[in-house]
């Protein structure tokens, strides 16, 4: 047995071999606490707010008082503090280490544009304030609707929509509304790559329409045969990801942006994968018509653990008159809030949320524009770029890319090196944890068997990657070599072991039930 | 540039290692057509101290809520939030954090949904609660159509005192669908004419309490009524403290209780982004329909509780076209918002945050119909109600507005060329004795 310098068993291993001390009395590990659920913590009568007493006034609630109990348990301020100061110890994070989700672009996060969204000007505003006391809010979506028309070389763009799958019903909604408007109500059929994003088809049929799939070729693009053979003057459009899914940038694009419009369709582009071009290609030079960005990915609003996003979705001539409501009009040095479809210019498809859109990530999207300017925007799209070839580049004598040749935002693998190994891609993404890291974007897209889908972004340094690499190297070999537990077991070193998600879903149990507090006492 | 690690060093180095000459030789794919030459025609990099000297001369063009006499409402409330909430929501850990896809290094995201989930079905009075949607309309408009699935039929009646921008949003989401909507006419006082609109082809009906008006609703004839014939109640709310003081929507009938969240924790941030709240009955056929996220307790390897996302087989990066919904990211950090201002609050702290709106509310409502010409038209109201002026409302608004008073909403900017009398004001913890003298003084100057 190891020993340290002290003359003690050095590793837990040894520890649990020997009859061991992996679990502790309290259930916390060190620096890792243990930490109920807030109902099993806290009480009805505790609170951390102090506020001031009822006067006793008559109320005027027409007999309609609450009976029912709300049993919401309170907790003290300090207590409060704790509680989620704990949890948050138990999350992966970008601050803490690099989060390569491919399709996902989980990059640095400026403190600076959290410190402008709270500038009371924007945070402190209400959506329904007088327009004299909201100059400068409607000021932030005309100067960021300006940015994202000119990055895109689109001449409209809709502000509304509240994360990138809005954005794509938004798209979609237009193509839908200026076909009808053109009485080209028989096409009702949309082209999707089967690499395409799940919010693609669930879209599209969101807004009436069927999904028709197209194959990928054997380079992971469009396949130009299959898609001309679908063509037909039922076809309303085509949704293609572009840099697509596989994180190559579709070759063909800007001929199969003038097949489907020859054919009497419409380009939506998904651009969750803006990044990968932003400053240096613009969309609307390859055809698109509609296409949404994600302000969460590309311009760095935090993902904040799922939401809030933005999908702002940039429109062609041809589409810009059905943009829903509201957007903002500069006439002169004032702005103007058009809100009702009968005030507008042109015949919107509707409107697809209360108020104006998700202004606190507008401010904090237009802070990192300006900050990056033009140039730095260009550099990002290239460093990002930079960064996954490099990443495939070193590691593709011991793991399998999918696709031959350069890629462009993100590296994609198969599992062909895990073949025999006994290890699958899900075994391999845990094992990533145990060494530090998020795993990549597994099992996406579902062309290639086995994905890992590594997106690094431009934020991460030549060192910090050059660590990523030898980890994955050294996992890749290890596999190999058969060290198969390791990889089975994995993560043992993560808050907690590996988690039963079938058991979850055959056995749903979405909420807390003050019986189960019990159980759970009795248990402790 | 600051966010940019990589010197010119390690950028030839890379590219060696890539085996390629330049960056362009990466973008190879890219056709001839679509390759930019130089620079896109937009101010270049700019330090911090500039672009927060630009940011904040366009903030102060602002007039903030906290700077005034604050009584603006109809969909968004100004509310005061505990500093311990937006110093926790800024932990790196769930600030930088993706949707919870390794539940192994996310269970601090994923307790906290599954809190959230917990908190959101107790208000309501309601079994389950989704991990939230992008705000109360988009919450409203997926209800509408999971209650179609739900029934199979395809006529949803919307109440005409249901915030527009809900049934808005409603219509939107069901335009290319099947299912038609059938809005009713928007007036001050009862539903009477909701009960005649329900049909055996009905699949739901969707009412809102407190109403766009500020109006309190008793459910339960409608639910009678609703259930006889077949169809869901759906219960919408835009002001989630009134649940601490007026019956939840689960006591009187409803199937599915949606609404804004915003008031909790989140802020009024100009209309965005916000936290819709979904919440329904526990009823497998009404589960399997649920959009958006779903936290769900399961244990690890060893046996010890934890959270996963679950139930995904309804979602769209699983069931692509035949998904419930299209929704992929939705509100996270502003559920965790509200969970811990929630959290704070506790059941104690929601009552009287409640009470105390009512009261504050009940004062001005006084005040207000003490003047002469100035008529409070709600006769049952939590935080907010309807006022008819002797005059255009717009008008008095921005007159208001000049003196340095944020009197309210016009209905007629909900309702185009409607209720052009009406004044929609609301009044929350926030409004001092004196803001409520100020507005009284104002107002009868301007009238």
């Amino acid at each position: 047995m190891p020993m340290n310098t002290q003359g003690r068993p050095t590793r837990m291993a040894d520890n649990i071999a020997t009859g061991g001390y992996a679990e502790t009395t309290s259930g916390s590990k060190g620096l890792e606490q243990a930490e109920p659920l807030i109902y099993e913590r806290g009480s009805a009568v505790q609170t951390g707010v102090d506020l001031p007493e009822p006067k006793g006034t008559p109320s005027r609630l027409g007999g309609l008082a609450r009976q029912s109990e709300l049993g919401l348990p309170g907790l003290s301020e300090p207590e409060t503090m704790r509680h989620y100061v704990r949890l948050s110890r138990k999350n992966y994070a970008i601050d803490l280490g690099l989060y390569p989700l491919g399709s996902c672009t989980m990059k640095h996060n400026p403190r600076l544009n959290e410190k402008m969204a709270r500038l009371p000007g924007f945070a402190d505003v209400h959506p329904m304030q007088p327009a004299s006391t909201v100059q400068g809010a409607y000021q932030v979506i005309g100067e960021l609707a300006h940015w994202l028309m000119t990055l895109t070389g689109m001449p409209g763009v809709a502000m509304s929509p509240k994360a990138g799958a809005h954005g794509e019903f938004c798209g979609m909604m237009a193509i839908r509304a200026k076909l009808d408007a053109d009485g080209q109500t028989h096409r009702r059929r949309v082209l999707v790559p089967e690499s395409a994003h799940g919010t693609n088809p669930a879209t599209a049929v969101q807004c009436g329409f069927t999904c028709d799939e197209i194959p990928a070729d054997e380079t992971g693009r469009v396949d130009m045969e299959a898609f001309k053979a679908k063509l037909g003057d039922d076809v309303a459009g085509i949704m293609l990801t572009n840099p697509n899914t596989c994180g190559l940038f579709e070759r063909d694009i800007r001929e199969i942006a003038d097949l489907i419009h020859e054919a009497g369709g419409y380009f939506y582009c998904d651009g969750a994968n803006f990044n990968a071009i932003v400053g240096r290609v613009r969309p609307g030079d390859l055809g698109v018509d509609a296409m949404h960005i994600n302000l969460h990915k590309t311009f760095s609003t935090p993902h904040g653990g799922g939401g809030p996003g933005s999908g702002p979705t940039v429109l062609s001539e041809a589409l810009a008159p059905h943009a829903p409501v509201p957007y903002v009009v500069q006439n002169g040095n004032d702005w103007e809030l058009v809100e009702h479809e009968a005030d507008a210019a042109g015949e919107p498809f509707g409107r697809m949320a209360a108020f104006h859109g998700q202004m606190g990530m507008f401010t904090r999207a237009l802070t990192y524009m300006m900050s990056h300017g033009s140039d730095g925007l260009k550099q990002v799209a290239e460093d990002a770029v930079l960064n996954a070839n490099y990443i495939q580049a070193r590691l593709k004598h011991v793991m399998t890319p999918a696709f031959d040749g350069v890629c462009m935002h993100e590296a994609l693998f198969d599992d062909r090196f895990l073949e025999g190994t006994g290890v699958t891609t899900l075994d391999f993404a845990k094992a990533m944890i145990d060494e530090g890291y998020h795993p990549m974007t597994m099992y996406f897209p579902l062309v290639v068997h086995g994905a890992m889908l590594i997106e690094p972004t431009e934020t991460e340094s030549k060192s910090g990657l050059d660590r990523f690499i030898n980890v994955l190297e050294a996992l890749s070999l290890a596999a190999k070599a058969g060290e198969t537990d390791r990889f089975q077991a994995a993560p043992i070193h993560a808050p907690t072991k590996r988690l039963d998600e079938t058991r979850a879903a055959r056995q749903p149990v979405l909420r807390w039930h003050p019986s189960e507090s019990n159980e759970m006492e009795a248990a402790e | 540039m600051r966010y940019l690690p990589h010197t010119e060093t390690d950028r030839k180095d890379m590219l060696d290692a890539i085996g390629v000459a330049s960056i362009d030789d990466l973008f190879v794919d890219v056709p001839e057509v679509g390759r930019l030459d130089g620079l896109i025609d937009l101010p270049k990099k700019q330090g911090e101290l500039q672009v927060e000297r630009a940011m904040s001369a366009m903030s102060s063009k602002n007039v903030s809520a906290s700077s005034v006499p604050f009584f603006v409402g109809a969909g968004a409330y100004k509310h005061h939030i505990p500093s311990t909430v937006d110093h926790l929501i800024q932990r790196s850990e769930f600030l930088t954090a993706y949707t919870p896809y390794q539940p192994e290094i996310s269970q601090g995201t994923l307790q906290t949904l599954f809190e959230f989930q917990t908190q959101v079905a107790q208000l309501t009075g309601m079994d389950v609660a989704n991990a939230s949607m992008y705000d109360g309309s988009t919450a409203c408009a997926e209800a509408v159509m999971m209650a179609a699935r739900v029934t199979r039929r395809m006529k949803a009646v919307m109440a005409g005192n249901v915030h527009p921008h809900y049934v808005e949003a409603s219509k939107t989401l069901a335009k290319y669908s099947d299912v038609e909507i059938e809005v009713t006419e928007p007036r001050l006082g009862g539903l009477e004419t909701l009960i005649n609109a329900i049909d055996d082809e009905t699949a739901c009906v969707v009412v809102q309490t407190p109403d766009v008006f500020g109006q309190l609703h008793d459910l339960r004839a409608i639910s009678e009524a609703a259930h006889a014939k077949g169809a869901l109640v759906i219960a919408a709310f835009t002001e989630v403290v009134s649940l601490g003081l007026i019956e939840a929507p689960g006591a009187m009938g409803a199937d599915i209780a949606v609404g804004e969240g915003q008031s909790i924790g989140v802020g009024l941030n100009f209309g965005g982004p916000y936290v819709g709240l979904f919440a329904c009955k526990d009823d497998r056929r009404f589960i399997r329909q649920m959009p958006g996220r779903l936290a769900g307790e399961t244990v690890d390897a060893d046996g010890r509780r934890g959270f996963v996302l679950t139930l995904s087989t309804r979602e769209q990066h699983i069931r692509r076209d035949k998904a419930t919904s299209n929704i992929c990211t939705n509100a996270g950090l502003c559920a965790l918002a509200f969970t811990i201002h929630m959290t704070l609050l506790g059941e104690k702290g929601l009552k009287q945050m409640a009470v105390i709106n009512h009261e504050t509310a009940c004062s001005l409502a006084d005040a207000l119909d003490a003047i002469d010409g100035v008529e409070v038209l709600n006769d049952a109201f939590f935080n907010e109600f309807a006022v008819r002026l002797p005059k255009n409302a717009n008008e008095v608004v921005d007159a208001l507005a000049k003196v340095g008073v944020l009197a309210g909403v016009p209905a007629s900017r909900l309702f185009p060329s409607q209720f052009e009398d009406v004044l929609l004001v609301a009044a929350t913890e926030i409004n001092t004795d004196e803001d409520i003298a100020i507005f009284d003084k104002a107002l009868r100057s301007v009238l």
